[in-house]
């Protein structure tokens, strides 16, 4: 064993910048795909079957294929198809919320299924518009329920960001390659990423748990 | 203040009204009872709507509620349901839980909408308990909480589905004694209960379903002593 870690000393501010560019694809993807998977809940419980058969189908493309061949139609076929030249970051963000969205919509659906009945009689008795009841009776309770799963998702996400390293975004997992092939140095720069992504998942977990903590105040 | 017009309503293949007419004038009290299953719930939901009757009308101030031109929200603003099981929102505290409503249905000030609530909280006994979650709460505080919230919407009309079945004997006493108050403001009120005694003492009317009919519509005293049909008799001789 001989480990060099005081040669990848230098490249160590190179490779955290990468950091960034990891966070930056996580928490937007992270964000939009939560509000778009919550639209779709929304579809699948609904009586409209047009929107209930969108979201069905919707969700089962995105089941149905590997994300990096999602990833990769995104990021090469749109300039064929629309002749926009799509940056690394648009492809990864659009591709990992539509993904994320397919995912957390049945987690969301699952939630507000779980959600007491009489919750919403209550509300429709009290004449509570659909809408205002969906927000601020239903879900608040459903989220409730399906945190550890949002949690999940969410580290599934960050780990699953380091495929944007395929068309070319320099993430953290691409620098650490960039690194290993400039100092023919692999062990330590790719164990540094590691470690990285490590401390940032336990990071989101501590995080997910404080938030758990103060949701059950009312229990 | 409510009609009923030959109400018919099914669940897949099973009847559980037939045919049923009422009529409910203001600031009557009115007792539901009658065996499990003769569909007494299922009447009381239709009378706002959250069950959808299959066949006939409902009028409330003479507005009919089942046509489907008419906005159903607007009329359950005016219509307090009182559920079995409470349904308070367990997210919110028992102020919180009053005011919503007021507030996002009603656009009532908030502060306007807090002073009502701590006085309808002043009405049921439970002052303390304002800044309290319903987990907290006993069954039957639980339960004045989701009445006083009904009352926080200025209903002309309260429903009551079998409000104390689901409470422990020793807190019925108190849920009552609420209802019992309301029953006196000239509230018009329809209640689903097993509690003969106190349907004897607080209607002004009683309504007895027998497998999806209205068999019996008498006063208290005329029920309680003579019913007509032998089903009502045979009821009553199991409950009392």
């Amino acid at each position: 064993m001989n480990l060099h870690f005081e040669l990848i000393l230098e490249i160590i501010p190179y490779i955290l910048q990468g950091l960034f560019i990891t966070l930056e694809f996580t928490l937007l993807s992270a964000i939009l795909g939560f509000v778009w998977g919550v639209v779709l809940a929304l579809f699948k419980i609904s009586h409209n079957k047009i929107l209930n058969g969108f979201a069905v189908f919707y969700t089962s493309i995105f089941r149905g294929l590997p994300l990096i061949l999602s990833l990769t139609l995104v990021y090469f076929a749109t300039p064929q198809l629309f002749h926009y030249d799509i940056t690394a970051l648009e492809a990864g963000v659009i591709t990992f919320t539509l993904n994320s969205a397919a995912y957390i919509s049945e987690t969301i659906r699952a939630g507000i299924a779980a959600v007491d009945r009489g919750q919403r009689e209550a509300a429709i008795a009290l004449g509570i518009p659909y809408r205002k009841m969906m927000w601020d009776i239903i879900l608040p309770q459903a989220f409730k329920n399906i945190l550890p799963a949002l949690v999940n998702e969410s580290i599934a996400l960050l780990k699953d960001s380091a495929l944007v390293s395929t068309i070319g975004a320099t993430d953290l997992l691409r620098r650490a390659n960039i690194v290993a092939a400039e100092k023919y140095l692999y062990f330590e720069p790719l164990l540094l990423v590691g470690f990285i992504y490590y401390i940032l998942i336990i990071s989101l977990t501590w995080v997910a748990r404080i938030l758990e903590r103060r949701m059950r105040r009312s229990d | 203040m409510i009609e009923v017009h030959n109400l018919w309503k099914s669940f897949s293949h099973l009847h559980v009204l037939k045919d049923v007419s009422l009529s409910i004038a203001q600031g009557e009290v009115c007792a539901i009872i009658g065996p499990s299953g003769s569909g007494k719930s299922t009447l009381l939901r239709c009378l706002n709507l959250l069950e959808q009757p299959d066949q006939g009308k409902i009028l409330i101030r003479n507005q009919e509620i089942t046509s489907p031109k008419m906005d159903i929200q607007k009329i359950r603003q005016n219509i307090g349901m009182v559920f079995q099981h409470f349904h308070l929102f367990p997210h919110m505290t028992v102020l919180e839980n009053m005011i919503y409503a007021p507030i996002h249905v009603k656009n009532i000030p908030k502060k306007q909408a807090i002073l009502k609530a701590k006085e309808l909280l002043e009405r049921v006994n439970l002052t303390n308990k304002a800044d309290s979650y319903p987990a907290r709460l006993s069954g039957g505080q639980r339960q004045r909480v989701a009445i006083a919230r009904s009352l926080a919407m200025e209903p002309e009309i309260m429903l009551f589905d079998e409000p104390t079945s689901a409470l422990d004997p020793e807190m019925v006493k108190e849920v009552l004694e609420v209802i019992r108050n309301l029953a006196h403001t000239g509230i018009t009120m329809v209640i689903v209960t097993h509690e003969m005694a106190f349907a004897k003492e607080v209607a002004d009317r009683i309504c007895f379903l027998d497998e999806g009919q209205l068999t019996e519509n008498l006063s208290p005293d005329e029920f309680f002593s003579k019913p007509r049909t032998k089903r009502a008799r045979q009821f009553l001789e199991k409950m009392l």
